[in-house]
């Protein structure tokens, strides 16, 4: 059975005293734990105020003050004598190595070898390519332009690791970005647009020409893709995201990528495979000169050439945006 | 010919050390950018058209617009935008 207590004895009481620390009545340290309040010895002396003031200073002094630094000027010294020395020794090697190099256009040079002879004499009728250069890079070291295209598209993954912004929405998302990156910029500027309106068609033609004719006059894949995808960066800065992302957006870039290397590695599979076993490949070289001629050469082109427009506009787009 | 090829090394050599003595970032890029022009010429003239197209398309296109995007990333072209700054408060 309970019964009723008085108000100071239930005060005294654990639960009591719980209580009305809950309710904020009274705190149980208040005179029961010795508590002393930090009060500082606010009255200094002048005398203690300039001393301090001294030291402050001195110690500014010792440290950022580099004239009176010993150590400092003298490791100055001799970074710069050091510095000069590891100029001076590396020209001095590198002119030393340039007096030992053959002369330039000399029969006896090691470059003057039977593969070079070869690459000219029986260039064209081994690829059916007039252009020797893109007989060179597209058949004879077909595999090495393989790993170029390669090495760019881990280029631009690695853009796309470092410079991916993958917010929708809010601060720091991709649209926001953009607004804060092109806010000092004119927007829909006359001249700029008439100047892409009429330049664009012309250099992504010109980008297509010098694809397309890779094996018959200079130029190729990358050349070609640089040129389209220096006009699609013009097209972008001109007309801004909206209009290119009507056919533009990551999902092309990654399906053009994808299809373009798997085709390239799968042709040159092929043709490494039948020339390794010298079977017939069975794919007709046609006559040199013509624009359907040389075998794969023509097809690799285009390949190269997606892969490296799609390349450039992509980091373009990843530099700008965040994303694309 | 051979003094026109004189002059354009020249030229080349002027442009790779006024690139790393400028003192604004734009005006390095600037530089860069017609020593990638330069060195196209060179290309043709040394009978490499290949080179020359990639080097004008790379070089001097690409390579720059990429820099310039950069540089507009770091917040390096500062004094256009201060004076940009000054523009929009004198409006308000």
């Amino acid at each position: 059975m309970s019964r009723l207590i008085p108000e100071d004895e239930y005060g005294k009481r654990p639960v009591g005293a719980f209580h009305q620390w809950m309710d904020g009545v009274r705190d149980p340290y208040t005179g029961n734990v010795e508590v002393r309040t930090d009060v500082r010895q606010e009255e200094e002396s002048e005398e203690q105020l300039r001393e301090y003031q001294e030291e402050v200073v001195g110690v500014i002094r010792k440290v950022h003050d580099t004239a009176n630094n010993n150590q400092y000027t003298l490791f100055r010294k001799f970074y710069r004598v050091a510095a000069l020395l590891c100029c001076l020794t590396l020209t001095v090697m590198l002119l030393i190595t340039v007096a030992y190099l053959p002369p330039v256009g000399s029969t006896d040079n090691p470059a003057h070898n039977e593969v070079a002879a070869k690459y000219i004499e029986d260039g064209m009728q081994d690829t059916g390519a007039v252009n020797i250069v893109t007989g060179m890079i597209l058949d004879y070291r077909a595999f090495d332009t393989f790993g170029e295209s390669n090495v760019l598209f881990i280029a631009t993954c690695t853009v796309l690791i470092l410079m991916r912004n993958d917010k929708k929405k809010g601060r720091g998302s991709a649209e926001e970005e953009e607004r804060r990156d092109s806010f000092y910029e004119p927007k829909s500027d006359r001249i700029l647009q008439t100047a892409a309106m009429i330049l664009v068609p012309f250099i992504i033609l010109f980008g297509i020409y010098v694809i397309l004719n890779g094996h018959l006059s200079p130029g190729g894949g990358f050349s070609g893709g640089a040129i389209i995808g220096a006009g699609l960066i013009l097209y972008l800065n001109a007309f801004g995201f909206e209009k290119t992302e009507r056919f533009f957006t990551a999902k092309t870039y990654k399906w053009i990528s994808f299809c373009a290397l798997s085709f390239y590695c799968i042709a040159k599979s092929y043709s490494f495979y039948t020339g390794a076993h010298h079977l017939e490949s069975g794919i007709p070289l046609g006559t040199p000169g013509d624009i359907l001629s040389s075998g794969l050469i023509l097809p690799l082109n285009i390949c190269v050439g997606l892969v490296v427009a799609c390349t450039m506009y992509a980091f373009f787009a990843l530099f700008r945006k965040g994303g694309f | 010919m051979q003094i026109f090829q004189y002059i354009l090394l020249a030229f080349l050599v002027i442009c790779a050390v006024s690139v790393s003595f400028s003192k604004r970032l734009l005006n390095s890029i600037l530089i860069f950018m017609s020593y990638s022009l330069i060195m196209s010429i060179i290309w043709i003239l040394l009978e490499s058209p290949d080179l020359a197209i990639t080097e004008a398309a790379v070089g001097a296109g690409v390579t720059s617009v990429l820099f310039f995007a950069t540089l507009k990333k770091i917040h390096a072209m500062r004094e256009e935008d201060e004076e940009d700054h000054e523009q929009t408060d004198s409006r308000r």
